[in-house]
């Protein structure tokens, strides 16, 4: 009799466990991070920032209306194939499967666009990727959020106009377009070469062979063709390279713009004392003082669960890139758990739904307590992209300021050129575009 | 003709550069016939290694941060990780494979060339770092106010020191025991062994020198462009240098480097412009392939005859 009562006291325990244990959903997010490899310098600021920013809404909130977060990361080397690889090791996992695939490689969008339509798991892509894919009518699954690099080159020459005076001032005017010959690199010539018809400003194009170690014949030409600007479209090596290659040629380094790839300290430090005065783009801005960073500081690194090896880098344009990598990966599950059940682990395709309806107004910045953090963000249906916004900061010898406010892009000519590119991408790939009014 | 002469000579000194880690390779190559694919790996190493107790010795020692005495501690500390490296090697990578073919030795320094880079992020970070050798990276004023020419006064300090350890290198071959020895193991490994000649000693000692060669090109391509992944890369610019100087000489490596540095430099800014630009990364494997139809073993490199 007494092993009887003992058996099913037993047995509603483990009843009541089982079912506590099933209230306390998880929501899964795979990470395919780079921490060796050649970019693993980035790669280890933003996936850090990213797991922090995640960390401290455990921490501080139980989660996301109850429901932690859970992450696993699986290291790609940037490297195409392994990048592939991690995607399908990761889709399965968690209760709900993984809901979000964020590679920060462009490579490796490129290899599993096909695949996220069919696994129906979100794609997003802040800062790289497709710029086409802002079209959420064809692209339903990617999303090239806040800023694409067409928006970001309309912005360099509105920030070149800025200083010149206006942009009548252009007419006339040298710029010299130092890219990384890749097709990144290449992403921003249809756009400059329009502004240039529009404003009448000489564009100068100069490809720089991967890795960028060696730029003498490109600075010796800039030398000769004395140009006003210098717009820096680089990555890796390939910028500090050409601050000292710069700075050499005594190229005034005030008179150069980069790309937010080219805008990080581990661009400018290299470089020592002729990366002084270089501005740079952004779509996050660096700095530890934002209520967020603080809230990390004090709910994760406090208790020791940073994830930074180098705490010194919290702050650093890409750990805050990482951070807002999270917030918006966040946020996006918010939004989505208000329609699908608050409380609930969502499925990809619930939170691709969630990216779809993201607004992130000044209001809800400054609750995140990320004011001027990056800029407010609203997507839709027709519009993947959200924003266009980007800022400029300027190093000063030791750290970032930011110098301008978050400047719009020309979203007249950028919107016709991506609905133009995905329109051509739709009919060569035989896809019929959503009817955007429909969608809700 | 001025603009000519300034890219020439701009292109004469990077290839002084390129030479620096040519030479690493010839020298292992000429002592064991091994094509060292890890030789870009061991400049990031070594380079790494330098930045890396130039940060933590102040630390350690409470010597002062930036003073002389870090810089010449973290050197030896860096060329004793080196011999290390070079220890090791010879233990468990090329030691199991004595009388294997070439082929098998050149896949096991492929291997090598992964586990030194991830032990070289793994013991210091994956960070980017700085590196001042107190050598500014500025034109020579006196090119510029009487020539108007642009020349790198940090290219020339390069371009000298790789002249001095070519100079350093060639003595030693030449006229030490041990040198004699090097040369007695590239000439034949059994005739070699036969007379006395230590070969696992010399393989150490050889990788040993290489490794040295890494670390002082890591300096100087870490100063040029911060110490950073990248400096695996600079083994890609060894290599046609390699085909065309030859792959048994060291003044080949010189000659070959300053041949590849000024030919692609000029063909980026006379020829560039009619390709889409960007031609720097093949354009030398284009000559260097070129160079091998008419004379294969490179203009150094020693002529392979088989009796048949």
């Amino acid at each position: 009799m007494k092993l009887k009562k003992t058996v099913i006291l037993g047995a509603a325990i483990a009843g009541l466990l089982g079912s506590s244990m099933a209230v306390a959903a998880e929501q899964f997010i795979g990470l395919p991070s780079y921490r060796v490899g050649p970019y693993a310098a980035g790669g280890s600021g933003i996936f850090g920032g990213w797991i922090d920013y995640m960390q401290m809404i455990n921490e501080r909130d139980g989660g996301i209306n109850g429901v932690k977060l859970a992450w696993e990361e699986c290291e790609t080397e940037y490297n195409n194939a392994r990048g592939v690889e991690c995607y399908e090791r990761l889709k399965s996992k968690g209760e709900t499967g993984n809901s979000v695939f964020q590679p920060l490689s462009t490579g490796i969008t490129y290899s599993v666009l096909d695949k996220v339509a069919k696994d129906q798991i979100p794609l997003v892509t802040m800062g790289y990727g497709r710029t086409d894919a802002a079209d959420g009518r064809v692209f339903p699954y990617v999303f090239p959020l806040i800023t694409t690099y067409w928006s970001q080159a309309t912005t360099m020459v509105k920030y070149i106009a800025n200083k010149e005076g206006g942009t009548d001032k252009l007419k006339g005017k040298k710029i010299a377009l130092l890219y990384h010959d890749s097709a990144y690199g290449k992403e921003s010539h249809a756009v400059l070469e329009k502004m240039a018809e529009r404003y009448g400003y000489e564009l100068t194009k100069l490809a720089v062979a991967h890795p960028g170690n060696e730029q003498q014949s490109q600075w010796l030409q800039i030398r000769q063709l004395r140009p006003d600007w210098v717009i820096l479209w680089g990555w890796g090596v390939m910028n500090p390279t050409a601050l000292k290659s710069a700075a050499k040629t005594g190229f005034s380094r005030e008179k150069m713009v980069g790309v937010w790839w080219s805008g990080a300290e581990e661009d400018t430090v290299p470089a020592g004392s002729a990366a002084k005065g270089f501005t740079a783009a952004g779509y996050n801005v660096a700095g530890a003082d934002y209520p967020v960073i603080k809230d990390i500081e004090t709910n994760v690194y406090a208790k020791g669960k940073g994830n930074m090896e180098d705490k010194s880098r919290v702050g650093s344009v890409y750990y805050n890139r990482g951070v807002v990598h999270g917030l918006i990966t966040v946020e996006a599950i918010r939004k989505a758990q208000e329609k699908f059940g608050k409380g609930k682990a969502l499925t990809g395709e619930q939170v691709r739904w969630g990216f779809e309806n993201l607004d992130i107004d000044d209001k809800r910045l400054a609750e995140m307590g990320a004011t001027g953090f990056l800029p407010p963000l609203k997507t839709s249906c027709m519009d993947h992209e959200g924003s266009g916004k980007v800022k400029y900061q300027q190093w000063d010898g030791s750290k970032w300021n930011v110098v301008t406010d978050w400047i719009d892009a020309d979203k007249e000519l950028v919107r016709g050129m991506i609905e133009e590119s995905a329109a051509a991408y739709a009919k060569e790939k035989g896809i019929t575009p959503r009817d955007c009014s429909k969608e809700m | 003709m001025q603009f000519f002469f300034e890219v020439l000579i701009g292109g004469l000194l990077s290839g002084v550069l390129y030479a620096l880690v040519a030479l690493g390779f010839v020298l292992i190559y000429k002592a064991s016939g091994v094509f060292n694919f890890a030789q870009g790996a061991m400049v990031f190493f070594a380079a790494l290694t330098f930045v890396g107790f130039l940060e933590v010795l102040p630390g350690w020692t409470g010597l002062e941060e930036g003073g002389r005495a870090v810089f010449w501690l973290s050197f030896v500390l860096s060329l004793a990780a080196m011999v290390v490296l070079a220890i090791v090697t010879e233990k468990f990578v090329l030691r199991p494979l004595v009388n294997q073919p070439a082929i098998t030795l050149f896949m096991a320094t492929i291997g090598l060339t992964f586990l030194v880079e991830g032990i070289a992020q793994g013991i210091w970070g994956a960070n980017v770092r700085g590196l001042n050798l107190g050598i500014q990276d500025e034109p020579i004023e006196y090119m510029m106010e009487n020539f108007n020419i642009l020349i790198s006064s940090f290219d020339v300090f390069a371009a000298a020191v790789a002249a001095i350890l070519v100079a350093a290198l060639a003595l030693f071959f030449q006229y030490t025991r041990i040198g004699r020895a090097l040369r007695a193991v590239a000439d034949d490994h059994q005739a070699a062994l036969s007379i006395g000649i230590p070969l696992r000693h010399i393989w150490v000692i050889v990788w040993a020198v290489a490794g040295f060669v890494a670390l002082v090109a890591g300096m100087i391509w870490g100063a040029r462009n911060g110490v950073q992944f990248a400096l695996t890369f600079t083994a890609l610019k060894a290599l046609p240098v390699l085909i065309l100087g030859g792959f048994t000489s060291v003044p080949g490596a010189i000659v070959g480097g300053l041949i590849i540095g000024a030919s692609e430099k000029l063909a980026e800014v006379y020829v560039g412009p009619f390709v889409g630009g960007g031609i720097e990364s093949w354009f030398p494997y284009i000559l260097a392939l070129a160079f091998l139809l008419v004379r294969p073993e490179g203009l150094f490199g020693e002529k392979h005859i088989d009796r048949v």
